[in-house]
């Protein structure tokens, strides 16, 4: 039991990692699958954050007396991987507008049901 | 002195293009500066090849920062290779582009559009020249995005619609990376690929390893359009501009190839890898993605889709190879990566051609063109005998190597799906022939957008697909290149089974 609790920031990453990814999955609109798209990715970051800590760790900046820092490179990694992120969301929404204004809708179902009864 | 940073200099080359060539205007300008840059950079390929054909391998600090702690370019005969197919296609492409774009793409998008293209051709080159797994899933960022941006540039709505989907899915398969390369870094401590494969062996046993190899071979399998994570690319194929469609199924999917091959091989090696289902799971994927992705082909009703459905296909046979493990099979996917890149950019180019004329790619707007378009007609003759593997063509050659491999590892089974594959593929080329030669010229084609009598596509469309068709020819008589070093490459790649 403790075992669960003291990992507690890893079963968040599970549960928005899958909570996103169903979004992605499950939703036809397609904004709200950008928004799953989102938080799928928010939880890689969570993941990321997570492992860069170490138990007792300071924040890595040299200071006197402390001689434990926790890890900085999965931070600096994932700030990388944030800006990708931003990149796909913006470039994301921006194929959404262009197919309102080519479709005038932004359902899945709709879009499909337009192609087919060309 | 540019020979000791040649490394880097094939992937900055490129990346600093692109936003020189999106400031200027639109004209010829962005273009002859695009095509200079990927001539360029196809001649330092070669000389790179050239290198590292004789089994050595390069290795490049970015920064001076010793690795595994700065970043590594890593380059031996595999990457060499494949930068070589990505930089030889851009650079036949980019050619073809100045006619082909006039038409598909509007005249004040065209500098933004060799923008996008060179930083695509960036994150690929990045891909093949990096030993870093995490700058890795920068490049294939890098690359993803802009294809993502170049395919909506089509001129059917639908193109929207397809880049949509390919970034959804493209994007899932990124972060599934991601999350493999962290696991893999909370056991190793160790981005850098040649390290990891010296700490991993002794985890081998341990349950976060064998999740962040799935993460990442799912990851990637949808990267590479393996069946059946390969929903995106039909859509993606068909209704991108033809010269992003030239340019994606020759490079992208041989690009996330490679990767796997690295990440199979190089990384966790494959005594890891027969430990696991995976390779068994590779080749029944492969085989029903073969057999049906053919079928799928042969009832298309658009030659871009046709041709995209055998893309799929094609994938099937590369991922054989390393379904095999052995050094022949490996041998097979590379001399296949190759001529693959050969044989559907010449058939994609031969589309655009009539695409270019008709201002359709649907197989019943292009009935009786044949006649008109002879050499347009010829290079889809020989780029359709490549594809089918008839001998004398590059396509026989890898056909032939992964038979081989299949009959060293007693697979009989798989020696038939290869066969019949290659029957199917008669099927679908041959439909495309009809069409294009012993259909007459119907009436209600004649209307849409046909003028009475069709020309010959304009030279500058003509000489890169021909430049291709003869590749494709020469390859399948000289092997040199593509075989010898692809047996370099495999006896870094599987060091213990010479």
């Amino acid at each position: 039991m403790d075992y669960i609790i003291s990992h507690y920031n890893y079963w968040l990453v599970i549960i928005i990692m899958m909570a996103g990814f169903y979004t992605v999955i499950s939703r036809g609109n397609l904004v709200k699958k950008i928004a799953g798209l989102n938080i799928f990715q928010v939880s890689v970051f969570l993941l990321y954050i997570s492992i860069g800590n170490v138990k007792d760790g300071a924040v890595p900046i040299i200071e006197k007396g402390v001689t434990l820092y926790s890890n900085p490179l999965p931070h600096v990694l994932i700030l990388t991987a944030i800006v990708v992120g931003v990149a796909t969301t913006a470039l994301g929404l921006a194929l959404v507008i262009r197919i309102k204004e080519a479709y005038g809708t932004i359902e899945e179902d709709d879009i499909h049901n337009q192609d087919q009864s060309l | 002195m540019i020979e000791s940073h040649l490394s880097l200099l094939i992937v900055v080359f490129p990346l600093l293009t692109a936003p020189i060539v999106a400031v200027l205007p639109n004209g010829r300008l962005p273009w002859a500066i695009s095509t200079f840059v990927s001539w360029s950079v196809f001649a330092m390929a070669c000389v790179q090849l050239f290198n590292v054909s004789t089994g050595n391998v390069i290795s490049y600090e970015l920064g001076g920062w010793a690795p595994p702690w700065g970043i590594e370019y890593r380059i031996d005969a595999a990457n060499a290779l494949v930068a070589l197919i990505v930089s030889g296609i851009a650079a036949v492409t980019l050619p073809y582009a100045l006619k082909s774009i006039e038409k598909e793409i509007p005249q004040h998008q065209h500098s933004l559009f060799y923008a996008a293209f060179m930083l695509c051709f960036t994150g690929l080159l990045g891909i093949t020249q990096t030993g870093d797994i995490f700058n890795l899933f920068v490049f294939l960022e890098i690359s993803s995005l802009s294809s993502y941006a170049l395919i909506s540039l089509g001129k059917k709505r639908q193109a929207l619609t397809a880049s949509y989907q390919y970034l959804i899915m493209g994007t899932i398969g990124a972060t599934f990376f991601i999350i493999g390369v962290g696991l893999l870094y909370v056991m190793t401590g160790t981005l850098n690929m040649a390290d990891l494969a010296q700490r991993l062996p002794e985890m081998y046993e341990h349950r976060t390893i064998h999740t962040a190899f799935a993460f990442i071979m799912v990851g990637f399998a949808l990267k590479l359009a393996l069946f059946p994570l390969h929903l995106w690319l039909p859509n993606a194929y068909t209704y991108a501009p033809t010269v992003v469609t030239i340019f994606l199924a020759a490079t992208a999917t041989k690009v996330a190839v490679y990767v796997m091959l690295r990440v199979v091989f190089s990384v966790f090696g494959f005594s890891f890898i027969e430990n696991t289902p995976t390779d068994e799971l590779f080749l029944l994927l492969c085989v029903v993605g073969i057999l049906s992705m053919s079928f799928y082909a042969i009832y298309q009703r658009d030659s871009k889709r046709l041709l995209a459905y055998s893309s799929v296909a094609q994938i099937g046979y590369m991922m054989l190879g390393i379904g095999f493990g052995s050094m022949l099979g490996v041998t097979a996917t590379l001399v296949h990566l190759f001529n693959h890149a050969l044989m559907k950019g010449a058939l994609f180019m031969a589309i655009g051609a009539i695409v270019y004329q008709v201002g359709s790619s649907r197989l019943q707007h292009m009935s009786g063109l044949g006649k008109q378009m002879p050499w347009t007609f010829a290079a889809i003759m020989i780029g359709g005998m490549s594809l089918i593997g008839v001998p004398g063509t590059a396509g026989f050659i890898s056909k032939w190597y992964l038979v081989l491999a299949a009959i060293e590892q007693q697979q009989w089974l798989i020696v038939a799906v290869i066969l019949i594959g290659s029957l199917l593929a008669v099927i679908y080329v041959w439909k495309l022939i009809e069409v294009l030669y012993f259909k007459p010229a119907n009436e209600t084609a004649q209307n849409i957008s046909r003028q009475t009598s069709v020309k010959e596509a304009p030279l500058m469309l003509l000489i890169p697909m021909w430049i291709l068709v003869l590749a494709n020819v020469y390859f399948g008589f000289n092997t040199e290149l593509t075989v010898g070093t692809a047996e370099q490459a495999v006896k870094l790649l599987l060091p213990g089974m010479n």
